[in-house]
């Protein structure tokens, strides 16, 4: 996505009186400009706030799960205000869509990798203007030009004078914010770029004081949970609470209104998870899923076997058809990537309270703030500005905080309006609620059929993909959805940066059991692992090795060409690539391009003698632009590569009749410490905009592990999780 | 019923069903919510704490067992090892979203404690039940052994 804005357009401040103290704060307007809280008063978003103290804030509006956001962000505002990014401040943005507008999604939100490729211009600028206003409003009050002053670690110096930039603030609110103000140049930077371990939210993550939402405790309030149905799209036929009567502190059990499920509200989550567990419900199943993953499987690879629904490349099947008829040879494979659940470690949920004066606030981890705005508006039938939201720290999310339907945000305002709406109500789903409930990265299936010359070149490339839509019927559909064609469902296939000639890619829709829900990567969670896969086998079948194949395949002058293959060349000069493997040793790459930032990844496994593997080693050189902060940089790519090749290992759920069969960490089994235990990431230097990282570390993880594997003579695992296709792990 | 028990060195009564697990207590009853719930089911490590000195899964230990118990939670956990652990999982920035790590932590503290050599088996074996999603698992071995460096001086 092209983010794209000019600064005339969209900066503006605010002297607003906060507490009977100016604070000088610069934003931007609901027109889009940048201006400051003077002009606007509240009808401002600030990114940043100068305190009458001297305290510099970063108004962060991108949730913080763990991607780094609060530190990113900051690093911007303390690098245009002169001052480390030890000694600035955050804060989390409230919930406005036309202040906080992500800059490609048009509401305010956080998903797809955008929030520093859409804030570097914002939040630099903003800052740029806040320090040339104090710069200004300390030159006027001393007499003297602001060219000769600086600004430095929050202290204004020169001609002689030197004072805090709190002193400053009330004045600086009052002039005119600079139309263009002039940003730091590269050379001049001191603290982008810079490689530090400074993450903002680190001291309360590791004292046990930061607060999830799942910590949000007020005075007075109720618990509720939910018992769900255990058959997909069951409804309920009635209840029993007789025996939930007897959990000390149950308060009451209520159908919920769309008859998904029961409400049992209760004085503490035990209380509220016991009263559940207890409640007997009789179900209507009339229309509920009645299909297992077996049948729903194999309807998936009929379809990638069979005409394709709609087309997704300029190529026909017919002429990709024709050149791979010709071909020297055909390599032919099919995949199949189960249902994966995000699992974060924070389980779903939220609070409202409700205020005094008719307002109720909602306290979130919210991924898309302005839904759970929305939400609540529209089911608690109150005016927008009665709506508060509260964003707090997400325990994790890979999107899974952000449903088309905003599931959860739907379900606690229900039940906060079946109350009296006198007392905070806090919706908490269990670790089943998580893993049964249905919000899934949908099943997909791929067949692939690659002609090469007999050279080993590539000639012709049928590409058949099945699966859910995650966009078709959401409101977002006429986003994403053209002529047929779910572009996530493709995504990382038909866009892919390889020079590849008659490339057919052809999409059938499977109308599947659960609600798909975008995972980290999207697409790119399946079609990176094919595409890779299928590079490897064809430069098998080339006799050529990996590395050199792909290259061969972008040796154009595009950015895309000459950024992918940099990828490559930095991981195999790191790796070693090409050197003698140990005995019992070996090792696979892959390369994806996703949210328009570029990883190759290298896995290096060994194979005991009981033929038991293990993983050694990931190595990854990522391009995602300028470095802002190169620590998170790296650790969003360790966490993306761990994220990626652990489900690919061990993995799924699965549907007996329409019911989920894993429930728990015990049988949805995730990476553990001793499944990788090193990883090494390289950063490409590069002059170019900063791209998102959260998640483009994830789709290569995993063929480069199946690639590895494959490299030894084994058979190339195609069908996931590994461990149900004949791989064991040590 | 009226359970005492000493929790991060204060006496703190409760009165809540036997069967509530401590997990529950310390978070909804005594508002201590460092300690995560994460499985409810010992599989995670999230909740973990100190009871009478040895690190336990808070989701699994029934309050009405507890009485004249000793609890250390995150908020408090204190001494050289604890101090370590801190100091190299800040020097090393392991967190991302942190929800897991208040139980990381104290299962790292545990294993600083036993005063036995480091080592990735040793590692692999003690925090093997301590689920991160983020995956900083890297990190968390990289910080376990610098805090080892740490307490050695």
């Amino acid at each position: 996505m092209t983010v794209d804005i000019s600064r005339r357009r969209f900066l503006q401040t605010t002297a607003a009186v906060a507490g009977g103290a100016a604070v000088l704060a610069i934003g931007i307007n609901p027109t889009g400009a940048i201006a400051s809280t003077a002009q606007q008063g509240d009808n401002l978003s600030p990114f940043v706030k100068i305190y009458p103290d001297g305290t510099v804030s970063a108004i962060i509006k991108h949730l913080e799960g763990g991607q780094g956001t609060a530190t990113g962000l900051s690093a911007l505002v303390a690098e245009e205000m002169n001052m480390s990014l030890q000694d600035i401040t955050f804060e989390m943005a409230p919930a406005d869509n036309k202040l906080y507008a992500n800059l490609a999604f048009g509401a305010q939100g956080t998903g797809g990798s955008t929030s520093m490729a859409n804030s570097f211009m914002q939040y630099r600028t903003a800052a740029a203007a806040a320090r040339e206003m104090l710069l200004q409003a300390a030159a006027n009050e001393w007499g003297v030009k602001p060219s000769e002053l600086t600004l430095k670690d929050a202290v204004i110096s020169g001609a002689g004078k030197s004072g805090n930039v709190g002193q400053f603030v009330a004045a600086a609110a009052a002039l005119d914010v600079p139309a263009e103000p002039k940003l730091k140049s590269k050379p001049e930077w001191t603290v982008i770029g810079v490689d530090q371990a400074a993450r903002k939210d680190t001291p309360a993550k590791i004292n046990g004081s930061a607060k999830f939402t799942m910590d949000m405790h007020l005075e007075n309030q109720m618990v509720v949970a939910i018992r769900r149905t255990p058959r997909l799209g069951g409804l309920v036929a009635g209840f029993d609470d007789s025996a939930a009567r007897a959990v000390q502190g149950f308060i009451k059990a209520v159908e919920m209104p769309n008859k998904k499920g029961v409400f049992v509200f209760a004085e503490t989550t035990w209380s509220a998870f016991q009263a559940r567990d207890a409640l007997q419900v009789e179900w209507d199943f009339s229309a509920a899923e009645k299909r297992s993953s077996a049948e729903l499987k194999a309807e998936l690879m009929t379809m990638v076997s069979s005409p394709p629904e709609f087309q997704a490349s300029k190529t026909s099947l017919a002429m990709a058809n024709s050149a791979i008829d010709n071909a020297a040879q055909v390599v032919e494979r099919d995949f199949y990537f189960p249902l994966l659940a995000h699992a974060p470690m924070e389980a779903m949920g939220a609070t409202i309270e409700p205020l005094a004066d008719g307002q109720v606030v909602l306290h979130d981890g919210a991924q898309s703030p302005a839904s759970g705005h929305a939400v609540l508006s529209n089911i608690l039938e109150l005016p927008m500005d009665k709506v508060k939201v509260n964003t707090l720290y997400a325990g994790g999310f890979f999107g899974r905080r952000s449903t088309p339907d905003a599931d959860y945000l739907v379900e606690l305002a229900l039940a906060f309006a079946v109350t009296d709406r006198s007392r905070p109500v806090k919706l908490q789903w269990s670790r089943e609620d998580d893993i049964t409930g249905g919000y899934y990265r949908p099943a997909y299936a791929h067949k692939v059929r690659v002609g090469l010359d007999d050279e080993g070149h590539i000639v012709g490339w049928d590409h058949r993909i099945a699966g859910q839509s995650l966009f078709k019927g959401t409101p977002f559909e006429n986003f994403i959805v053209r002529n047929g064609v779910d572009h996530t469902s493709v995504e990382g296939v038909a866009d892919t940066p390889y020079a590849i000639p008659a490339m057919h890619v052809g999409l059938t829709d499977q109308k599947g059991p659960t609600t798909p829900n975008w995972w980290r990567s999207v697409g790119h969670s399946h079609t990176g692992f094919v595409m890779e896969c299928m590079m490897d086998l064809c430069a098998a079948a080339a006799k050529a090795d990996p590395v050199d194949y792909r290259l061969s395949h972008l040796s154009g002058d595009s950015a895309d060409h000459q950024r992918m293959a940099g990828v490559i060349r930095l991981v195999a000069e790191k790796s070693g690539w090409g050197a003698d493997m140990k005995n019992g040793h070996s090792r696979g790459l892959a390369v994806h391009k996703s949210f328009n930032t570029y990883v190759a990844e290298v896995c290096d496994i060994s194979i005991d003698a009981a033929d038991e593997v293990k993983i050694e080693k990931f190595w990854a050189a990522v391009d995602c632009g300028i470095a802002v902060t190169p620590d998170v940089i790296r650790a969003q790519i360790e966490g993306g590569i761990g994220y990626g090749v652990g489900h690919v290992m061990r993995a799924e759920l699965t549907l007996e009749e329409g019911v989920v069969s894993q429930s728990n960490f015990h049988d949805f089994e995730t990476l553990r410490i001793y499944d990788l235990s090193d990883i090494e990431v390289h950063i490409v230097p590069s002059d170019i905009a900063p791209t998102g990282v959260g998640e483009p570390g994830t789709p290569p993880a995993g063929p480069a592990l199946a690639n590895a594997i494959a490299a030894v003579g084994r058979k190339l695992v195609t069908h996931l999780p590994m461990t149900s296709n004949g791989v064991s792990f040590s | 019923m009226a359970i005492s028990l000493k929790v991060n060195g204060e006496t703190r009564s409760v009165d809540v069903d036997p069967n509530t697990p401590l997990l529950w207590v310390l978070r909804d009853e005594l508002q201590l919510t460092g300690t995560k719930y994460g499985c409810g089911i010992a599989q995670c490590g999230a909740c973990t704490v100190k009871l009478d000195g040895s690190a336990v899964r808070s989701c699994q230990a029934s309050i009405g067992d507890l009485e004249g118990a000793s609890v250390v939670t995150i908020e408090a956990v204190d001494g050289a090892e604890a101090a370590a652990v801190k100091q190299a999982w800040q020097e090393l920035d392991v967190v991302q979203c942190g929800f897991c790590q208040s139980g990381q932590i104290m299962q790292a503290v545990d294993l600083l404690q036993q005063g036995r050599v480091l080592s990735d088996d040793l590692i692999d074996t003690f925090m093997g039940g301590n689920v991160c999603r983020c995956a900083t698992y890297t990190r968390i071995r990289a910080a376990i052994y610098r805090a080892g460096e740490i307490l050695e001086g």
